[in-house]
């Protein structure tokens, strides 16, 4: 009975209600129930798929041009610094760091931008504001946004952005780059102690309204990367009604709270939120007029990408995302045209993608013949391997122990790792820099020349043999990986790798050890205890790796950078390298706009630190996205995530895909209902027998 | 029998201090409150300025079990396990570390979900098992039982997680019967429960039909059995009126533990069939650090196995009048 319900349903493997049928929807989904919308307090990719669809700060990268560019999003223009020196005179754009004392950042935004509707704007016929100062009656039973009838809106102004940038200096919020922005943003330190002893009036010199739509900001120092925070959620407005509103007791009882229901400017507002089911995201009813981007990279013409040039976006008016923990279902749901996109992982790789003559991966047979599109991009991310540049062993920067690492490099054959173990997703790095990102270059000028030849005819990078590496070895003092008093020469790995394949990589890097006669010794941990050797330097060495908040060469060379060392300044730099000359090159370049003067910097620590070694390079990882052909304008943005605005779905299109995809299958079902009734006429037979026999 | 009651409710006071003692010391063995912080707050730019803000913020800014610095009950009350604990006893769980969500209606939300799954589970199972292991019971010493109990150990020799992707695969991606995947409430959450359920009927028969068989061949050797059939009751007669009757002790016993953890819903299950249930809630907690889900599901847990022990008791009055309350 229950099947036949079923199939005079239509199609009974649809998860989703007839009425969505051709509702142009976006279907994704997400793998993790996200915990913070709030932007103040909210650092993870994860999250930040959401909140940046609702919230806006000033500027956004392109979605289109590569590398990554900056452009307005609320603001008017990319503000460009004004430099001042200590007796307050005006200083020229490319003055010296040293002579900078405050750095002005004026920002102004648009008028005309609209708040969504929200509940925390409405007001009552005499102007005050209707829901606030509510009691746990008036509340009673609600338990998301939408349950409050009345909203309302306001005109964006630059008193908002002001407003969270105060917001962030409260150490109530924990803001997970407070400390970081203490360190540049003139008298946050001071506005944050003062908050922290219930002074809400102190003064905050380094934020300003300036007039209803300007605001600045002023940075104690020639900081040129700040930029790039602008393009951050943390710095996306905030109502503060939407604060007072949050903060009523009685509506935080009812687990109603800011880091929940988003108050946005963008694109998109948060209808449901289920973090454990599903969150759903509307169009906001009162977003400006925007268009889509008329040019981008070569080839986006090309591939349809300019197709849809100065139209107003967004074009889908509403998203639904589901909690898909497992990536099975997941994968076969995206098949079943359920998912309008997905990743792909390791499991289906092989089925789902195939590698042409040139060696570019391309999608497999089966997914072209459902339209199934692949795009492939570099992700701003480095993964590397971290000497402890302190131990006696593995860490000094005397010739013998520089070359001790570079035969360890040359050994590790990043090559075959990425090609066993990610299928060919990643680009193998010879500097901490990945492509697309200032100071990366290609071709002979860009190898790592301690551990690579240039090949002429071929025109690639060879890596150098394991003998030259056993030479290098024998010239550090362990000939045949063994020191001078014939001791094996044994280093520890440092891991949280307890996963299903941990064992298969494990093995890998011993043997390639082994190659050089050094002996590993891999020492798994929880992640706790792996945290605490690092910070406590208590180890030889380890596996990181680093995601670019901002698409600068500096957000990737301050990993080696002394005084962020994790032991003796609780930095990011975990190897603890220190190299006076690299840190020279570092503190000028960091202050450089992009030229050549900035790029010949980069060369030069990044021969530092190729010929120092205190990493083994390892790999870019590569992201391959697969979407389906009724998606269209989908481009990977590994830095801006407020992209759902520029994507197009042909509901109809996806609407005959699925019907023709999902036709059930029910006689094998008839055909086991048959066996079954065969299968118990016996049984019965028997028991009538039985109980007719005497006994 | 209400003396016992009241009896049994006040020897669970002590088991449930026990048992927060025991949490709370497990878990600040494995982690401390600054790497709690650590965990939650993230993995870039976070200083030590910003832990010590965030365990002042929560509340773990304060010694684990005494206080130095305070004076008198302070000493013990001005500290992480007393602030910590306290609350429980009144069921007020608080909010989550790492995102202030109140724990109670998540739980209050998500149990729903794991019961649409664990309770038609349980009573199709139950009586699956039940009819299943009867009839093999009642071809006892013939091939039916051999086969029977040979099928019945294969299949619960094979780990829940084929059966899951295995159904899946047949009814939700070849047959295309059902969704692979969702939920929903209402109606349209028959569609989605009906394969999880299925395929738990299916995974527990195995051991199901091995336990109730064993209990019923018990039953059908006794004396009492005999006296019936010497009477001439008929062998379904039998097993049906007098054997299940007095096989009710171990039955109820079985089903009665089994409730509490009907709430808790199943880890697996839940995360492949992305059922918005409490199963994953507790071990998502473990892994996050989050001290606050992570005691509060231990003591609610424990709670609802008093409960259940309690129930099972009072249960055995109702199947057996010989039984009595002292």
């Amino acid at each position: 009975m229950v099947l036949i319900f079923f199939l005079s349903c239509g199609i009974p493997n649809n998860p989703y209600p007839k009425s969505e049928q051709d509702a142009e929807i976006y279907y994704s989904t997400f793998d993790e129930e996200p915990k913070h919308f709030d932007p103040a307090v909210s650092y993870s990719s994860d999250e930040y798929r959401f909140i940046q669809q609702i919230y806006e700060p000033p500027l956004q990268y392109h979605y289109l041009k590569r590398p990554y560019e900056l452009i307005p999003l609320t603001a008017e223009t990319v503000p460009q610094p004004r430099y001042f020196d200590a007796t307050g005179q005006k200083l020229p754009q490319g003055a010296p760091a040293a002579s900078v004392t405050r750095a002005v950042y004026e920002i102004r935004i648009r008028p005309g931008i609209m708040f969504q509707p929200h509940p925390c704007f409405a007001k009552t016929e005499d102007g005050t504001l209707r829901y606030h100062n509510l009691t746990k009656t008036d509340v009673k039973g609600f338990s998301e946004i939408k349950d409050f009838r009345m909203t309302g809106t306001r005109e964006l102004t630059a008193a908002d952005y002001v407003y969270q940038i105060k917001r962030m200096a409260d150490p109530r919020l924990s803001c997970p780059i407070l400390s970081t922005l203490q360190d540049y943003i003139l008298g946050m330190e001071a506005y944050s102690v003062a908050l922290a002893n219930g002074q809400t009036d102190a003064p905050f010199p380094g934020v300003e309204v300036v007039d209803r739509y300007t605001y600045q900001v002023t940075l104690k120092a020639k900081y040129p990367q700040f930029v790039y925070w602008l393009a951050m959620p943390f710095f996306s407005p905030m109502p503060e009604e939407a604060i007072s509103f949050y903060n009523q007791p009685a509506i935080k009882a009812r687990n109603i709270t800011i880091d929940r229901f988003p108050v946005g400017t963008g694109a998109y507002r948060m209808e449901t939120l289920i973090a454990h089911k599903e969150i759903v995201l509307v169009k906001n009813e009162n977003f400006r007029v925007e268009r889509y981007p008329s040019s981008g990279e070569p080839g986006d013409r090309e591939a349809g990408l300019l197709d849809d040039a100065w139209e107003i976006i967004p074009f889908i008016p509403k998203v639904i995302y589901k909690l898909e923990k497992e990536y099975i279902p997941r994968w076969n749901k995206f098949l079943q045209g359920y998912y309008d996109s997905s990743s792909l992982s390791s499991d289906t790789f092989d089925s789902a993608v195939v590698f042409n003559d040139t060696g570019d991966p391309a999608a497999s047979e089966a997914l072209k013949a459902k339209d199934i599109v692949l795009r492939t991009s570099v992700r701003p991310t480095t993964y590397y391997l971290a000497f402890n540049m302190l131990d006696d062993t593995v860490g000094g920067y005397t010739p013998e122990q520089q070359k001790l690492r570079q035969a360890i490099s040359i050994a590790l054959d990043y090559e075959e790792f990425t090609e066993i173990f990610l299928n060919g997703r990643g680009v193998v790095s010879h500097s901490p820099l990945p492509p697309g990102i200032f100071g990366y270059e290609s071709g002979e000028q860009g190898i790592n020349p301690y551990m690579y030849d240039w090949d002429a005819a071929t025109d690639r990078p060879v890596r150098k043999s394991i003998e030259e590496a056993r030479q290098l070895l024998a010239e550090a003092g362990y000939p045949g990986g063994q020191d001078r008093k014939g001791n094996p020469l044994i280093i520890s790995f440092d891991n949280t790798w307890n996963s299903a394949g941990a064992t298969a990589r494990l093995t890998w890097m011993r043997k390639k050890l082994e190659q050089l006669g050094i002996t590993m010794e891999s020492r798994t941990t929880d992640y706790n205890r792996f945290r605490d050797k690092v910070k406590n330097g208590n180890f030889q060495f380890i596996f990181w790796g680093w995601n670019a908040d901002y698409p600068d060469a500096e957000n990737f060379l301050f990993l080696l950078y002394g005084p962020n060392g994790k032991v003796r300044h609780d930095g990011e730099n975990a190897a603890n390298y220190d190299n006076p000359a690299y840190n020279q090159l570092f503190e000028e370049m960091k202050n450089m706009e992009n030229s050549a003067e900035r790029l010949a910097r980069i060369r030069e620590m990044n021969r530092l630190i190729q010929r120092d070694a205190p990493w083994v390079f390892t790999f870019h990882p590569v992201s391959f996205g697969l979407s389906h052909q009724w998606v269209q304008n989908s481009k990977p943005n590994a830095l801006g995530g407020g992209t759902l605005k520029y994507l197009r779905v042909d509901a109809k299109r996806r609407s005959e895909n699925r019907q023709a995809w999902n036709r059930p299958v029910v006689w094998p079902l008839w055909m086991c209902l048959g066996v079954f009734i065969l299968g118990t006429i016996p049984a019965v037979i028997t028991i009538w027998k039985r109980e007719r026999k005497p006994q | 029998m209400i003396t016992y009651i009241i009896r049994r409710i006040l020897y669970a006071i002590p088991i449930l201090i026990g048992v927060n003692l025991i949490v709370f010391l497990l878990f600040f063995v494995v982690n401390s409150p600054d790497q709690m912080a650590r965990k939650i707050l993230g993995e870039k730019n976070v200083t030590q300025q910003d832990v010590e803000n965030w365990k002042k913020q929560n509340g773990y800014h304060l010694p684990l079990w005494f206080n130095t610095e305070a004076s008198g009950i302070s000493h013990f009350t001005e500290t992480i396990f007393y602030q910590k604990s306290v609350k429980l006893f009144v069921f007020d769980f608080g909010t989550s570390d790492a995102n202030n969500i109140n724990i109670t209606s998540q739980v209050a939300q998500r149990m729903w979900p794991s019961l649409a799954i664990t309770i038609p589970t349980l009573l199709i199972g139950l009586m699956v098992n039940i009819t299943v292991s009867m009839i093999v019971a009642y071809y006892r010493a013939t091939y039916v039982d051999f086969w029977g109990t040979i099928v019945a150990v294969i299949v619960m020799s094979v780990s829940q997680l084929f059966y899951i992707i295995g159904g899946q695969w047949v009814f939700g991606k070849i047959l295309r019967l059902f969704p692979i995947s969702g939920y929903d409430t209402g109606t349209d959450m028959l569609k989605f429960v009906i394969l999880p359920v299925v395929i738990g009927v299916i995974a527990g028969i195995g051991g199901g039909i091995r336990f109730y068989r064993t209990i019923f061949l018990e039953e059908v050797n006794r004396d009492y059995v005999r006296t019936a059939r010497a009477k001439g009751v008929s062998e379904t007669g039998v097993l049906f009126k007098h054997a299940l009757k007095n096989a009710m002790i171990p039955i109820l016993t079985n089903v009665v533990l089994s409730i509490p953890f009907l709430i808790m819903g199943g880890l697996v299950m839940e995360a492949f069939f992305a059922i918005p249930g409490l199963g994953s809630f507790i071990i998502e907690a473990i892994q996050a650090q989050d001290f606050a889900i992570v005691r509060s599901m231990v003591y609610l847990v424990s709670v609802l196995y008093i409960i259940g022990l309690l129930l099972t008791d009072i249960s055995y009055t109702l199947v057996d009048p010989r039984i009595r309350f002292e």
